[in-house]
């Protein structure tokens, strides 16, 4: 199963490498990772998302929970959640039409176009990992020349 | 003190460890970390030298875990600090309360490549509690006052503290607090009454109930509660290594160690049981075998300081997180108000004694004079009960968890997580220092010792009477075993051909050296050396062929043991 982990830790230099040092040590796996500071400057906020069953998952948490730098560590409900990843894709335009068609994509997930070329455009996609990767798919017909993806970040609703 | 008083940070270092209570280091001198070493000529701090600094790490392994205390040793920079890391890592993996004090070059000269610079912090943190590096002098009070807290709370642990050596030499207004807040550690739990009454039950309700006690016993000196508890309930009580002594093996209700090279009757019956109550252990496979055949068939009840184990290795039906001490208490005192006591004659306690009292009489030994058995037994024999013993780690090992009975609780201390050879006599020499008046003896094979024996010098020219208890079979006695059950007897690499000369080696160090060929001889040796105010080597050469047996194969259940045919 997929989960996300939200992590509250001390704002402090070599803190991303103990926590992505753990995962590897107690051979989990990182699907996506992104960390900010958050309104308070002593401390950054990670955003994990991993895969494992039941029982990994919980033991994921409880080893991030142990770190005596992290402040704390949630599992954040899907459906509860309002979770985003910000990617950029460069997409190969071959003939005429590619680019009105490649718009209108972008358009139809909410992308913004950006630094267009006679021969390639950019895309900027703000959506939750599955609907990138849906318009992913979808252009791949195009030719995708370049992908950069941030990482999801994630909140918990108001009263969820 | 004035609270803000100048000074450096080599000294306020010095400080701050002695209103820990520190009396003694264990170290060795080194270019980045002399304002340290320079300190110790102006406080009641006593530097003890060792000859390498992987046994100054060991040293302070095994005051901490005699002491309960953080043992602290010191290394200089880049090597003098990776030398460390092979003992911190063994303290980690056996919960060690230990604080660990590096020389760093300058600030402005790390991650330059500077001479003898070394990421300490960066190698270390996989295998430490934490890692501290202060870039001021004045963060110096605050960061040992954390160190040692992190190091000796929850489930202990080795704590690094990096000082680069401009922290040292700079003075800067210092304020030694009293309190502090580290936001994401919460080493304390409240008693878990709930959980503690639902095993009670669970326990009750077992036909077949036994108890697993960890090394959480011996760290949280739950002794007598654990031994109330089995009385009570009259549960046999089976250790993992680690645990070894957390129950005296004398008792009747002890079955001794479990494992890759437990007691037979303890493995039996853990094979047997049908509810376990699992204390302050990890579920090392080198102590339940593999995971899925212990878990399904067993009601587990799991107690451990650490909520991080709980369903690790092994998922449980009930959990008590805390401190084991406090939760025993609960159960003990649960058990009073109840009045629960069950009866010595359960099917369950018949069968335990009958199947102890059968590999008792019947696990066969080597048949020389001078085999294993009767060499530990002699041992423990002439040692008073409150002696403490530490291993090394190989065969010798496995004898003495066969063999060696530890009467008092607590006194039996080895390298049972990362199972570092060498480990044994440097760490003899810190329990010594954390109690000089008991006799301590390391039980040693001659690889294992090879690895520090260099040690003798620290014990002698230190005034630390130590014993090592040497059972010389020339050669890499496990290794040698495996090579000769697994591959078909190719020995490669296992050969040490008697040499050194232990009784030599130990006397050009200024210490004793004894060989013993004979009990009679052995008998003397041990008595001489008890009497001796020298460290004491015991050279007691033995047959190379003898193997550690019983025996469970790696990646096999309790059930499929080796036995001595």
């Amino acid at each position: 199963m997929w989960a996300i982990l939200s992590i509250l830790v001390e704002n402090k230099p070599g803190i991303l490498f103990k926590v992505t040092h753990l995962f590897r040590a107690r051979n989990f796996n990182i699907d996506s990772i992104s960390v900010g500071t958050t309104e308070n400057p002593d401390y950054s906020k990670m955003t994990i998302t991993t895969y494992g069953d039941e029982k990994q998952i919980t033991q994921i948490v409880k080893q991030l929970d142990k770190m005596i730098d992290t402040v704390k560590v949630e599992r954040l409900d899907e459906h509860k959640t309002v979770f985003r990843e910000l990617s950029l894709f460069k997409i190969k335009l071959s003939n005429a039409n590619d680019s009105m068609e490649v718009n209108k994509l972008a358009n139809a997930y909410g992308g913004k176009v950006h630094d267009v070329k006679k021969d390639s455009l950019m895309v900027e996609l703000t959506a939750t990992p599955d609907q990138i990767k849906a318009f992913e798919e979808l252009a791949k017909p195009f030719g995708i020349l370049d992908v950069a993806r941030t990482g999801v970040a994630a909140l918990q609703r108001s009263g969820a | 003190m004035n609270k803000m008083e100048n000074m450096t940070g080599a000294k306020a270092l010095m400080t701050a460890m002695e209103k820990e209570g520190v009396k003694q280091v264990f170290g060795l001198p080194g270019g980045a970390n002399l304002p340290m070493y320079d300190e110790f000529n102006r406080c009641d701090i006593r530097h003890i030298l060792v000859r390498h600094e992987q046994s100054a790490a060991h040293m302070a392994d095994g005051f901490g875990r005699v002491s309960r205390k953080p043992g602290v040793c010191f290394a200089t920079s880049g090597p003098g600090a990776t030398n460390i890391l092979t003992g911190i890592a063994t303290a980690q993996a056996d919960s060690a309360p230990m604080v660990a004090v590096t020389g760093q070059v300058s600030v402005n000269m790390i991650g330059k490549d500077a001479f003898q610079e070394s990421d300490i912090i960066g190698m270390a943190n996989p295998v430490v509690k934490y890692a501290f590096q202060p870039r001021s002098a004045s963060e110096v009070p605050e960061v040992v006052k954390k160190g040692f807290f992190i190091a000796e709370t929850g489930r202990p642990g080795p704590v690094l503290i990096d000082v680069p050596k401009d922290v040292q030499t700079n003075e800067e207004p210092m304020n030694f607090p009293d309190e502090f807040k580290i936001q994401g550690y919460h080493p304390w739990a409240d008693p878990d009454i709930v959980n503690v009454e639902k095993a009670i039950d669970m326990l009750l309700h077992a036909e077949k109930p036994i108890i697993l006690a960890g090394g959480g016993v011996i760290i949280s000196s739950a002794f007598a509660e654990l031994q109330s508890i089995a009385e009570a309930l009259m549960l046999p009580v089976v250790t993992t290594f680690k645990g070894k002594g957390a129950f005296p093996e004398t008792h009747p209700l002890s079955l001794g160690p479990i494992g890759m090279h437990g007691h037979a009757e303890a493995n039996k019956m853990m094979a047997e049981a049908d509810c376990v109550l699992a204390i302050g252990t990890r579920f090392s496979d080198r102590s339940v075998g593999t995971f899925e055949a212990f878990e399904k068939r067993l009601k587990i009840i799991h107690m451990d300081v650490d909520p991080a184990e709980i369903g690790k290795n092994q998922n449980a039906q009930i959990a008590v997180i805390g401190d084991v001490r406090v939760n025993l208490r609960v159960m003990v005192k649960i058990l009073l108000q109840k009045a629960i006591r069950k009866s010595e004659e359960t099917p369950w306690f018949k069968h335990v004694q009958e199947t102890k009292a059968y590999w008792k009489e019947n696990l066969k030994l080597h048949p020389g004079e001078m085999g294993a058995a009767k060499l530990l037994r002699k041992l423990r024999e002439l040692l008073p009960k409150e002696s403490i013993v530490t291993t090394e780690v190989g065969q010798h090992q496995m004898w003495a968890s066969l063999f060696y009975d530890v009467i008092q609780p607590g006194t039996f201390f080895s390298s049972t997580g990362l199972g570092t050879m060498g480990w044994g006599f440097p760490a003899a020499i810190g329990a010594k220092v954390a109690k000089p008046d008991v006799p301590v003896v390391d039980i040693a094979g001659d690889g294992s010792f090879s690895m520090t024996e260099n040690s003798l010098a620290t014990a002698v020219l230190e005034d630390i009477p130590v014993i090592v208890f040497l059972l010389n079979n020339s050669s890499l006695g496990m290794v040698a075993q495996w090579q000769r059950t697994f591959y078909d007897r190719r020995m490669t690499g296992v050969e040490q051909h008697s040499c050194p000369d232990y009784v030599k080696l130990a006397q050009s160090y200024g210490a004793q050296g004894i060989r013993a060929q004979s009990m009679d001889e052995l008998d003397k040796a041990i008595k001489d050396a008890l009497s001796s105010d020298v460290a004491t080597v015991i050279d007691i050469p033995i047959d190379p062929e003898e193997d550690v047996l019983p025996f469970v194969a790696p990646g096999t259940s309790l059930s499929d043991m080796i036995l001595p045919s």
